[in-house]
């Protein structure tokens, strides 16, 4: 078994014994650590039963894509911390763009699971009418212009939505979530660069989950990290621990504020892990097994009942109804997509101009 | 009508664009700093210059459109669409599609192609049929000033994405312009010049060819009809198929390559649809599979020239004296 090397995990011990469990980019200043990590819409109960819901309408298509034919989806696993923490940091006047990994940050934005699993099914009932599949979902009416999977398509898009927000004068920013694997193209370099020079109000996530597709990330990066990139376009960059849920919501909170009150980019870079495959039906295929355990150790969402356990702040009966609740949910979503109607057939060419 | 250049007619296409919708913005590789009345009259918010990066020009465009604005975006020369093809095709031309029609993208990519400036292949590639065979997209390729300026104009009105291409041996054509706010239809294609014997089918610089080659064609008792398509997609089919079922005859011509251009489609067309009505076959006059060459005489073997569309109409309508020439 190829032993990876794995540069990051000394980095993240430290980040952990950090207060706000983060790290700064190279061009952080000290006194910016004084982050609040209290935030008057999510609190960590809450945070949790998202992560919670994600988790178990990930497994639900997971369960679905083992029993027989089903649509190819990429699931978050693993990424619920940092789907949750950032999405609870935005104002409905915020907009998302986002990539093939969204259900995290649909869901945590208020999707409906069940027009969400009707739209991977093809149904007439979807957010896209059955057209877009899971690869592709937006949903207008929750800020959420364009799930990409062209891997970087979000990154080109969102100079533009951000143009406008600026140029209309409307309120809000534009978080724009990629990882690695965008990260490691042009359109990367293009879209930041651009925004920097612009003024644009982009909150940059770079999801880093070690993972490019099939390509593990030591296979075609030198170094762990994305973060540090903002230093090249005069913008600021954080580094924080991806799988800490509070900690990526305070990061995220405070690089929001920043790039509300200076309509400047930030290159907010939460580090995690893909814990399946690159898309269902698919285990973690291709991993090395000590690394996939040592992540599994990590998981977002067993860290975070441990922590609300520790503080008294959940009780283990708590946590089971909210998981029992989340499972039911899902059950449910399942049962309206599945009743749902498919698509006309004259919808086959509907829509395609305005 | 005044006179005017394409460039001319182009520049006043977006200036009163720009003056009639403050949504609309200009932006590209150095469009403020070579059109600066427009920065004076708009402002740098609304002319921006750019990075020469044509993927984050074209998704920057995407974004906005999607969200409010209607941007134009310049990216200079058709072959550089290849770096933004991604960005044109895969989401201006499909979101609105994919989202169920939630969002709509009303954007102008604007390029030059076509020979006549000697810049070679890498500055010189007539693509526009992969935009055509692409959904969601529109094509324009005009071929008077007065068509650039009421085609750009109707592209900017467009709440879809619509490729805008200059054909650059053109871009100083001299015409006439009209005054006040005309705008000319997309989708509809123009009879240059009226006749019953065989019609040449045209865009861009091949249309004033087929003018020429039309014109001595009257002069040895040849009736030709030259059809100018100005928008390749949508196309005017109705009016391609009347002027078939009129002469029996149809020669298309462009410079792009022959192999899966739009003339292979306006002769699929005639063919599928006109087929009692034609009493010749369908011929087409294109430029060769091969990159374009920047040698002067060689960019103009690139293009079917006027004696060669003469020559092939004489032959489609049983013409075989030798005499023909150009006047």
């Amino acid at each position: 078994m190829k032993k990876r090397p794995r540069p990051a995990d000394a980095i993240l011990t430290l980040f952990r014994s950090r207060r706000q469990r983060m790290v700064r980019g190279r061009c952080g200043s000290e006194e910016e650590d004084a982050v609040s990590s209290s935030n008057p819409v999510a609190g960590p109960i809450e945070m949790l039963r998202q992560m919670l819901l994600i988790r178990a309408y990930e497994m639900k298509i997971v369960e679905l894509g083992g029993k027989g034919p089903f649509p190819h989806v990429c699931t978050c696993v693993g990424q619920e911390a940092a789907a949750v923490g950032v999405v609870a940091a935005l104002r409905e006047e915020d907009r998302i763009l986002t990539n093939h990994r969204s259900a995290g940050h649909l869901l945590a934005r208020g999707a409906d699971p069940g027009r969400m699993l009707a739209e991977v099914m093809g149904r007439a009932t979807g957010y896209c009418k059955g057209k877009s599949g899971t690869l592709h979902i937006s949903a207008k009416e929750l800020g959420v212009l364009l799930t990409s999977t062209i891997v970087g398509g979000e990154l080109s898009l969102a100079t533009g939505v951000a143009l406008s927000k600026s140029m209309l004068k409307e309120k809000g920013i534009v978080a724009c979530f990629f990882g690695d694997g965008a990260a490691a193209e042009g359109i990367f370099h293009e879209s930041v660069n651009l925004a920097s020079v612009w003024d644009l109000p982009v909150l940059y996530v770079c999801e880093n989950n070690h993972w490019q597709a099939f390509v593990h990330r030591d296979e075609t990066m030198r170094g762990a990290f994305i973060a540090p990139r903002a230093a090249a376009y005069g913008i600021e960059g954080l580094t924080v621990d991806g799988n800490d849920v509070e900690a990526v919501h305070a990061a995220a909170l405070e690089a929001a504020r920043k790039v509300r009150e200076t309509s400047r980019p930030f290159l907010l870079e939460t580090y995690t892990y893909r814990l399946r495959g690159h898309m269902e039906p698919e285990p973690a295929a291709g991993a090395d097994p000590k690394e996939l355990e040592h992540w599994l150790g990590k998981d977002p969402i067993a860290r975070m009942k441990r922590t609300l356990l520790e503080r008294g702040e959940a009780t283990p009966e708590d946590i089971a109804a909210m998981e029992a609740e989340a499972d039911a949910v899902v059950d449910a979503a399942e049962a309206f997509a599945a009743a749902s109607p498919m698509p006309a057939p004259e919808e086959l060419t509907t829509e395609v101009y305005a | 009508m005044i006179p005017a250049n394409v460039q001319e007619a182009i520049h006043q296409a977006l200036r009163e664009e720009m003056a009639r919708d403050p949504r609309v913005i200009l932006l590209g590789e150095g469009v403020a700093t070579k059109r600066p009345d427009l920065v004076e009259a708009f402002g740098r918010a609304r002319v921006r210059n750019t990075p020469l990066a044509e993927g984050i020009i074209a998704g920057t465009a995407a974004g906005a459109a999607a969200t409010g604005l209607r941007p134009i975006a310049d990216l200079l020369f058709a072959p550089f669409l290849c770096f933004a093809m991604d960005e044109i095709v895969n989401s201006a031309g499909k979101l609105r599609y994919m989202s169920g029609g939630q969002f709509k993208f009303p954007m102008v990519v604007m390029a030059m192609t076509g020979g006549g400036w000697t810049v070679g292949a890498q500055h010189n590639h007539n693509l526009e049929a992969w935009f055509v065979h692409s959904p969601g997209l529109k094509v324009v390729m005009p071929s008077t000033p007065a068509d650039f300026k009421g085609l750009l104009k109707s592209a900017v009105r467009d709440d879809n994405p619509v490729i805008f291409f200059t054909d650059m041996a053109l871009a100083f054509a001299p015409g006439e312009v009209p005054e006040g706010d005309v705008t000319v239809p997309l989708g509809v294609a123009a009879v240059r010049r009226e006749g019953t014997d065989v019609t040449l089918i045209a865009y861009a610089k091949t249309v004033p060819a087929c003018l020429e080659a039309a014109a001595a064609l009257e002069a040895q008792g040849v009736s030709a009809e030259v059809l100018d398509l100005r928008t390749l997609k949508p196309l005017d089919e109705a009016t391609i198929l009347a002027s078939a079922r009129r002469t029996g005859r149809v020669i298309v011509v462009h410079e792009a390559g022959r192999l899966c251009g739009v003339g292979a489609e306006v002769a699929a067309l005639v063919a599928e649809q006109a087929f009692a009505s034609l009493r010749a076959p369908v011929l087409r006059l294109t430029g060769p599979d091969a990159p374009a060459p920047s040698s002067f005489l060689l960019e103009q073997a690139f293009s079917p020239q006027p004696a060669a569309i003469l020559a092939a109409a004489l032959d489609l309508v049983g013409r075989t004296e030798p005499a023909a020439t150009l006047a």
